[in-house]
């Protein structure tokens, strides 16, 4: 079970960089480094996994005393929840400059984008 | 041809690199040191049931003032760039209408989805869930309404004073942490009350719901910006 998570996790990387690097449009590109976002976020979630075990919330049946024998890792959860957040703005900031850029040229080809090339 | 066989190369090297990873992986079963802190302490200092949340809004509660300030960095840097240039013209163009369905559908959705933000939000130390999510779901909200009507106009004074008035009261609440219970965004300021009820670890409710708003009005104020720039 833990490791689909991880093997679907590092295929979604892959998946997204194949994306990002063969992709001219700069839209699909960004989807692409969504996907891969997407895919990190699944293998540190899925670094904190632990067979047999429940999710880090106190109830009747994993109370405070036996929650240290009942719980899985509550940190990787934790950053995974910064992470998506960051990663929302961070799409969000692509798309609004790929925006700017598409005005500028009428295009949205990476390769048209040449001041920048040496 | 060239560039897409180097890609590949570069891939197939991750890829093995990944695999390695995956093959050497062994899953852990004890609690790391930090988590076992974290599994022991959480309910009796904090008082959350919800683990992830007294990590987030309290151990770790300055990561997540920077990640707020990231977050309105974002917002507000989106509404920069998009500013340049003209606004939209307010004529209204011939647009294909967007049917009976979604309209009806989003009068009746949207305040359900929105109630339902405000639920996640305030219940977020104890269930799964919190400010973040609840303020994704809020400005899912908006963004059905803009669906139904791409030439809405939100409030800009309304999000802006939203999003000031809750950052303002989150530094506020951090800062009488900092001197009522010791540390900055120390959540000990209100009592911890019964392990699992609405009113209960502190000030983390409150929190938790001052970043639903500022998460909420941010996404909001992304959605507006990029729906009122000029159509291309």
């Amino acid at each position: 079970m833990i490791y689909i998570a991880m093997a679907t996790g590092f295929l979604l990387i892959l998946i997204g960089f194949y994306g990002a690097l063969t992709n001219r449009n700069l839209l699909r590109m960004i989807v692409a480094f969504s996907i891969a976002d997407t895919g990190v976020n699944l293998v540190i979630i899925s670094v904190g996994y632990m067979p047999g075990r429940t999710a880090p919330i106190l109830d009747a049946s994993v109370t405070a005393a036996n929650a240290i024998a009942r719980i899985i890792d509550p940190v990787p959860q934790a950053l995974v929840l910064t992470a998506i957040v960051i990663g929302v703005g961070v799409t969000a900031l692509m798309l609004a400059y790929a925006l700017k850029l598409y005005e500028k040229k009428r295009t949205l080809d990476i390769a048209k984008f040449t001041e920048l090339k040496w | 041809m060239i560039k897409r066989f180097l890609a590949l190369l570069l891939l197939a090297g991750v890829g093995a690199i990944f695999t390695s990873l995956l093959l050497a992986y062994v899953p852990d079963t004890d609690l790391n040191l930090t988590a076992h802190y974290y599994a022991q302490h959480a309910a009796s200092d904090i008082g959350a049931a919800n683990i992830v949340t007294a990590i987030v809004i309290t151990y770790r509660g300055l990561d997540t003032l920077g990640e707020v300030t990231v977050l309105f960095l974002a917002s507000s840097i989106v509404g920069l760039v998009l500013s340049f240039g003209q606004k939209r013209n307010t004529i209204q163009r011939n647009l294909v209408p967007v049917g009976e369905l979604l309209t009806t559908a989003s009068n009746y959705l949207a305040p359900i989805i929105m109630l339902l933000g405000v639920y996640v939000f305030v219940n977020g130390h104890l269930t799964p869930g919190g400010g973040f999510q609840g303020g994704a779901i809020i400005a899912s909200s908006m963004l059905l309404l803009l669906l139904t009507d791409p030439f809405k106009q939100f409030s800009h004074a309304l999000i802006s004073t939203l999003e000031s008035f809750s950052g303002i009261a989150y530094v506020a609440l951090g800062l009488i942490g900092l001197l009522l219970a010791g540390s900055f965004l120390d959540s000990r300021i209100l009592p911890n009350g019964v392990l699992g009820e609405l009113i209960s670890a502190g000030v983390i409710p409150l929190i938790y719901s001052l970043i639903g708003l500022k998460v909420g009005a941010e996404f909001t104020s992304m959605l507006a910006s990029l729906s009122e720039t000029e159509d291309l």
